[in-house]
Order: structure tokens, then sequence, then C-alpha cells
């Protein structure tokens, strides 16, 4: 008598269950805290936040424990709380320029006003595994300085005293919201940048990384990286003024780019912009080159079918939630399709072989 | 039990509105593709999160919900999908197909007919029936929009040219109306003659590509074909080995490792209550009452 | 002498008003103006660069052109919808590439190459579209074996052929040619110009050919249009522009050519 290859109510429990059993591991070895995950897995919380769309250290610490550790799954986790969350309004624009900054390096100029600031980077860290942190411990102090008081202003703006980089009027029009409306092509840039804003870590890099190696060139200086706090201003219409309503951390770059001139443009200097919340700065560079490479029609250049400059294939490609969720959908029943493959390729082959049969 | 956290049927009311006029839309012109703002949903992009959107939106508490995948209740994934709703909406569910307002669906229309009043929705993984031809959105929505339908005829052409007829099984393409060429979603071919005429609504949702379309009831639905090479629904050649019916899409299952075969119908609905009234197949166990 | 009759008797298809593309400060074609008579082959002659080509580009509808007029039929042509342009494209209008690549669908077998664009206007009858691509390739000496083939195991002529079959199998009204024989090795452009010197005889095609080979318009162009860096130098009937040409980069041009 056939048993059907059912029982999927039982089947679905049971794998929770064991799931719930590996997340834990070893129980003889003390669980983590999400508090604990939030300080020290920082970078891993803020990949979460930046393609999660959601500033909530404590949340996507959460999800990264709920996730085993699996970011992408976090990510999905974050998405999915997200997207149950009413709307309030949007925010001021935030003002980089008055970012309070932890680190800003140009690489276009030695000194400029401001200065270089370092900061917490693995830049010059040497990559030999350090077995003192498999032991427990306290690092010593680092050393402190005094908040500097003067502005740190944009290298970009520098640039654009003297009429040596593209000017980027200012645009009030209401940037579009990807996760309110449905992405429709062409795309203007801010819908672009919003995109890859969000967009995967991995997927951005390799596709700036194409650029560099000449699949859509930009010839990208980073003209500006800055690291920081900044304070989120909400309009409230009852009061008619701005208030403060908390501070995020933000990755901003900045990349000036070469650029010949055109018809009607003298050469002068381009911009590509990349900003990601928190501190990711692999993405923010990453996204300011997609972001000029994907610029070429504007800046009248060619098309010279680099998948960087493809604003289609980058779009449709880049969000790793959706690209995972397909991706592993087919591991799910097709019996049906594949049923009727089955009729059609056993037909065929019938009719071949007798064609065959026929012929000799 | 339904979650108090959430609202009901989980999406805000918002979103279910913006939903509903983008469903609106679709039946006003049939067979076309709203973009719509898909939500990101707490199952994975290809798993339904298109069906589950476009169900939300059409859920009342007084709704009879039946999911199905694969045309069973049973599978893993039409299970975790009618979970989903009992949580979150707390509707009544049901497997009969005659009793439910509202049927979600992968990869099938059920065997009993449906009725005026009944939905059937849809999971759609990708709603551009030109895709695989022309993989730019901008440039299918151009073909769409001018009906250049030339290039899925040469696809048509270029089946029997070499294979002696049109090889496409499943997801195979409709015009409706007379207008839009539509992708039915993966329902084997042999469910293709049921999307013509019902007089159920259809609604397809698409949430990772972002697209919504429908079928209007009683509509004129036309697998694309040629004259001298008509379209055919086709199925296994067998009847159901438990309930005997000739006439339904009938399931492989491999049953020892000597390769022996059975064949049972797809939709577990219909074949228990075939069953039910008596009926047997060669497999059926003798004398016995289910 | 039908000529002559047609340009008395008959409207122009085909009627070109100060056509001008820039790319920038540079001129890619500038000033031109013709009329096209059905029936009629226009020859476009000059070395590379000379704006052929843009004027082609131009004419097709594959580059919008920054001043002039094209009128089809007596229609203006440039303020067509993107609806109305592709209608022409896939109807009244075809159009022969240089490098048969561009203008065939290599994936597609030679049958399904024809057919497209009868299915593309509405065709569906198989065997009827079966047996009109047949005729066409048999009409451009294509075994009719070879109908499954793809174009990618055909020869370089051979595709040529396909792209020329494929483009005249809806009786266009209008074709235009770039380069047709460009490319191709000298016996296998003697073969294909021989065909298309047959085609536009029996169909009374009107053309428009792009070419820098004298020979090619000496063959099968009515009338001559000599172009240089973007303007139109000399124009006439073929015989007389070549036997006497008044311009001195047309003189150039035919010495050029009967020296070899």
């Amino acid at each position: 008598m056939y048993v059907a290859v059912k029982g999927g109510e039982r089947a679905i429990d049971a794998a929770h269950a064991w799931l719930a059993e590996e997340r834990r591991g070893d129980p003889s070895v003390p669980e983590l805290t999400v508090a604990q995950i939030r300080e020290q897995m920082a970078l891993a919380v803020n990949r979460v936040m930046a393609e999660g769309s959601l500033y909530d250290p404590d949340l996507a610490a959460l999800a990264i424990k709920q996730a085993r550790g699996d970011l992408i799954e976090a990510v999905f986790l974050i998405r999915a709380y997200r997207t149950t969350l009413p709307r309030f309004g949007a925010s001021r624009p935030v003002d980089t320029a008055a970012m309070a900054v932890d680190r800003r390096v140009s690489a276009t100029f030695k000194d400029l006003p401001g200065g270089q600031v370092l900061g917490p980077t693995f830049d010059y860290t040497h990559r030999l595994l350090d077995f003192a942190l498999a032991a427990e411990g306290t690092p010593q102090p680092a050393p402190m300085a005094p908040a500097p008081d003067e502005p740190v202003p944009h290298v970009t703006g520098l640039l654009d005293r003297d009429g040596l980089i593209e000017q980027q009027p200012a645009d009030d029009t209401p940037a579009p919201d990807l996760t309110r409306q449905p992405l429709e092509l062409p795309a203007s840039r801010a819908l672009r940048l919003q995109a890859l804003a969000r967009a995967d870590e991995g997927f951005t890099l390799s596709l700036a990384y194409s650029t560099q190696r000449g699949y859509g060139r930009t010839h990208a200086f980073v003209g500006e990286l800055r690291i920081g706090r900044v304070a989120v201003e909400v309009e409230l219409p009852e009061l008619g003024f701005a208030v403060e309503i908390g501070e995020v951390e933000l990755t901003e770059c900045d990349t000036v780019n070469q650029f010949k001139g055109s018809k009607s443009e003298p050469p002068q200097f381009t911009r590509g912009y990349g900003l990601v919340m928190g501190q990711s700065e692999r993405k923010a560079i990453s996204m300011s080159l997609v972001d000029r490479a994907l610029r070429w029609q504007e800046l009248g250049e060619d098309f010279t079918g680099a998948p960087a400059q493809d604003e289609e294939f980058v779009l449709s490609h880049c969000d790793n939630i959706q690209a995972t969720g397909f991706l592993e959908h087919i591991k799910l029943p097709h019996y049906v399709d594949f049923q009727a493959e089955l009729e059609l390729v056993r037909r065929m082959r019938r009719e071949a072989v007798q064609m065959q049969e026929a012929a000799e | 039990m339904t979650d108090q956290a959430y609202n009901f049927a989980y999406l805000d009311e918002q979103t279910k509105r913006m939903i509903r006029r983008a469903l609106l839309k679709a039946l006003a012109i049939p067979g076309y593709q709203v973009p719509f703002a898909s939500r990101e949903m707490p199952m994975p992009y290809g798993w339904g999160t298109g069906g589950v959107q476009v169900t939300a939106a059409c859920l009342t508490p007084e709704d009879r919900l039946k999911v199905i995948d694969q045309g069973a209740d049973d599978t893993t994934n039409a299970v975790s999908i009618r979970r989903f709703f009992q949580r979150t909406a707390g509707v009544e569910t049901t497997e009969r197909t005659t009793d439910a307002t509202v049927i979600q669906t992968r990869h099938r229309i059920p065997e009993q007919p449906l009725a005026e009043g009944q939905i059937l929705v849809y999971q759609v993984p990708i709603p551009e029936p030109l895709r695989f031809l022309e993989p730019r959105e901008t440039e299918t929505r151009k073909m769409h929009e001018l009906e250049e339908y030339g290039l899925m005829h040469v696809k048509l052409y270029e089946d029997i040219a070499r294979h002696g007829e049109i090889a496409t099984a499943y997801a195979y393409p409709v015009r409706v109306e007379g207008r839009y060429v539509m992708d039915p979603s993966p329902i084997p071919k042999f469910d293709n003659p049921k999307l013509a005429g019902n007089p159920a609504i259809q609604l397809f949702g698409a949430g990772r590509e972002a697209r919504i379309h429908a079928v209007p009831p009683y509509s004129d639905v036309v697998s694309l074909d040629f004259e001298d090479h008509p379209f055919a629904a086709s199925k296994a050649d067998h009847e159901c080995d438990l309930c005997g019916s000739a006439g339904s899409y009938l399931d492989e299952v491999i049953t020892d490792d000597r390769g022996t075969r059975m064949f049972v119908c797809s939709d577990t609905d219909f074949c228990a209550s075939r069953q039910a009234q008596g009926h047997r197949g060669r497999l059926s166990p003798q004398g016995a009452t289910p | 002498m039908t000529l002559m009759q047609n340009a008395i008797t008959a409207a122009p298809l085909l009627s070109v008003q100060g056509l001008t593309k820039r790319y920038g400060a540079r001129i890619g074609c500038a000033g031109v103006g013709f009329d096209l008579y059905p029936g009629e082959v226009l020859g476009i002659v000059g070395e590379s660069g000379s704006g052929k080509s843009t004027l082609l580009s131009c004419l097709a509808g594959h580059q919008r052109p920054d001043e002039g007029r094209i009128l089809f039929d007596g229609a203006d042509v440039l303020a067509f919808s993107e609806a109305e342009r592709r209608r022409l494209l896939r109807g009244d209008w075809a159009y022969v590439h240089q490098n048969p690549r561009d203008g065939l669908r290599m994936g597609v077998s030679a049958g399904g190459n024809v057919g497209e664009r009868l299915m593309a206007v509405g065709a569906r009858n198989y065997a009827a579209i079966r047996e009109s691509a047949t005729d066409w390739l048999g009409r451009v000496e294509i075994a009719a074996d070879r109908i499954d083939d793809r174009p990618s195991a055909f020869s370089g002529g051979m595709q040529q052929r396909l792209q020329i079959a494929r483009n005249l199998v809806t009786g266009p009204r209008l074709v235009f040619m770039d380069e047709p024989t460009g490319g191709l090795d000298v016996s296998v452009q003697a073969r294909l110009l021989d065909l298309l010197r047959g085609l536009v005889r029996d169909l009374g095609l009107s053309v428009v050919i792009v070419t820098h080979d004298l020979a090619v318009v000496r063959l099968l162009a009515d009338r001559l249009m000599v172009m240089k860096s973007g303007r139109v130098v000399e124009c006439g009937l073929t015989d007389q522009v070549l036997d006497d040409p008044q311009h001195a980069y047309t003189q150039l041009l035919v010495s050029s050519v009967l020296q070899v």
C-alpha cells in the first residue's frame, strides 16, 4: 500500500526544534548574549543594519544570533521585521559635513582642513593571527586627543570652489522609496544609490573591482572617506522647526574621477558617491565606484558592455535577499513540472528511436 | 490563536490597500503585468512571497483558505504558508476545494472546477513570458506595449522544427483576451485549458519581481500554437492507482529500488474525495473502505 | 527608361531634406537631401569616414538626426511614435547589415530566421511559414535541407544570403543595405552581387545601398550620390557619374578603381 511522501507538519516541527538545538551548540559553552554580539561583532552588526536597511544595533545583533551567524539570513530577518513597521515620516537630509568624524582620510590631498584622521582601522595592522586574543583580557586604553573644534569640510567642496569638479546642484525632489514603490527602470540616480546602499556587499565589491580591472573603467580616487556620527533631525509641523531625535553612525565615500569632457563640458573631475549605515567602508567605496560607472549615459561616455555600467543588470541582481530566496527556491518540490518534462522527454525519445529504426 | 503582534494577515492596511489597487488594475487589464511595491515577507523570495501578499490583501476574517503546492495540501511549503495565515489572520482553513473561498497555489490548478466567488492565487516565480527570449525588462515591456510577439512564435517554431512538437511542458504561454501574452506560472500545460472561461478570479503574484497579473472570471485565454500544430494538454498516460481517475494530472512515484512505479493524482483533495465516493485504483486495498 | 517614367508619374517613396547629424563638434553628415522613387536603387559611395554610414543609420531610424526631414510615402518618419516606427521596421522597411551576425538571430535556425518577420506580422500556420522559408532559401541559393541548421554553421556568404532572405520575405517596400558585400571573399562577392541584381530586378525593389565599392553600385544602382566629409559632393545617374565624374574627389575615387 502506497504511503505518500507526506507528513510535512511533523517534519517542519522537528526541523525547527533541531535548528534551535544547533543554534545553541554545546550547552556546556556559555551562551552568547545579544549585547556581546552588538559590542564585539560590531562590523557584522553594521553590515546587517546596512543591508537590512534598518538602523538598530540591538535588533541586528539579535538577528545575527538567531541566524547562527549567517549574515544574509540575519539581513533577511531584519528586512522581514522592517516591513511590518509603521512609517511616521522622513527625516531631514543628514548633514555629513557636520559629522563628528572617527575616521577621515583623503587619497587626493596630503593634508587638508580637518586633517587626516585614521581612526579605528585595520588598514595598517599586520594580518597576523593574534593568539593573545584567544585568551581573555582588556586591551590597553588607546591614547586620547581632545576633539578638534575646526570644521571638516568635504574635499569635493574644495574642488568645487575651483570649478574642477562637476556641479552637483541641490535637488529638493523627494527621493523615491525602493521599499514602498516597485523598481522601475530606467532609474534615477537617487534610486540607484538607494538600491546600492542596501545591496549585497560582496556583489557590490566585485562589480567595483571589475571597473578597476577595465570593465567600465572610471579612474577613481578616494577623494574622501569619512566615518562618524551624524544627528538625525525630524521636522515637526506642529512646532515649525526640526528636532534632533538621535544619532546614527555612517560611512561616506566621495570618489573623484577623471573625465575627459564632452560636447558641452570642458574636462573636469566627476563624482561617485557611497553612503552606508554603520562602519562599512569597503561597501561605501564599492558603492561609489559602481555609482560612477552607472553614470556613463548622463556623462556622455560610451557603453562598453561592462556589467557595472548596466543599470538593469546591477539593480536587478544586487539585492541578496531576492537573490538568495530565488536561488534556494529550486530546492522546493517541482514534481509537477518535472513530471511534465518527463512525459515530454519520454515521448520525444520514443519518437526519435522510432525514426531511427525506420531509417535503418 | 492569532498572533496579536501583527496586523490581520501580517501586512499593514496601507500595504494591503496598495496591493488591492494593483489587483484591480490587473483585473481591468487582463494579462498585463502591474508593477507593485512588493514588501519583504518573512519567507524567502521564490517561496511564494507574491502569492502570500496577494492572499493577504484578499483575505477577510470570514474567508476559508486552502493552500496547495504541487496540487497537495500536505507538502511542506503549503503547510508553512497555511500556518502563516492561521497565525497572522486566524482564518479558517480547509483542504476541500469546494469549501475554500481563497486558494493559494503553487504549480497547479485544482481538478475540481472552481465556482463564482472563489479566488485562486498563484505563486509566480518569473511573470515575464518573454524573459528567456529577451532578458531586458525595458525591451520586453516595449514588446508588450507594441504587441511584438513574433519572437515568441519563433521559439515555438524552433521547437517544432527541432522536436516535431512544441517542447514546452509547463509555464506554457497564453494570450489573454486577445491582447497580452501571459505566463500562467509553472503549471503543467495540462492545466492550461482550465485558465479559460473559469468562473473564479485568478490572481498571479510575483513578489521578487514585484508584478501582479490577473485573469478575470470567464476570460478568453488561448494557449499559443500554430493552426497546424494545435496546443494539446497532456499528462501521463495512466490512471490514478489510488482512485482510478483517468482524467486528472498524475504524479509518478517510484516505490522501490527496482524502479517499480505507481501513478497517483497530484491533487490530493480530488483523489481523497474520489476514494471517499468509492472509486478504486489498481493498488487500492481490496474491499477496504477508507 | 522606367526610371524616367517613374520620376514623372510617381511621387517619391522616400524624400530626404537637409539631414544633419553632428557628434559634438564633428560632423557626421550635413545638409543631405534626395528623393528615391519606387523601384529605384540609390547608391551612396565614399571612403570610410565620409558620413555614408551615419546617413544610412539616420535614414533607417537607428540614430536620430539633429536636423532635417525624412518623408516615407509622404509621412514624416521622424515624428513617428515608437510603435509606428517599429511597425515600419518589421513590415515596410528592411535593413541588411554589413555583418550578417548583426542582422540574424545566430541561435535560431535558418527557417526560424526567415520565418520571424512572417510571424511578426501574424502568420500562424507552421507548414505555410516553412514553405515560404524554403522558397526564400531557394531564391538565395541555400539548399532546402539546410533549413533547420543554425546560421553559425553557414559560411559568411551563406549567412549574408540568409540575411537577405530574412529581410525580403515580407516584401518590404524599401530596403536599406550597408556594405552588403563587405567582408566577403572576392569570388563570393561576385556571386552575391549577381544574386542581388537578380532580386532587385525581379522584385522591383526600392533600395538605398551604402558601399565604398564602385563595382557594387555600377552593377546595382540607378543613381549615385558621392559623399566626402559628411557632405554630398556629386550626384546623378550612375553611369554618368562613373564615366564622366565632375568633382575632383569623384575623379579620384573612379581613377583609383580603374588603376586596379
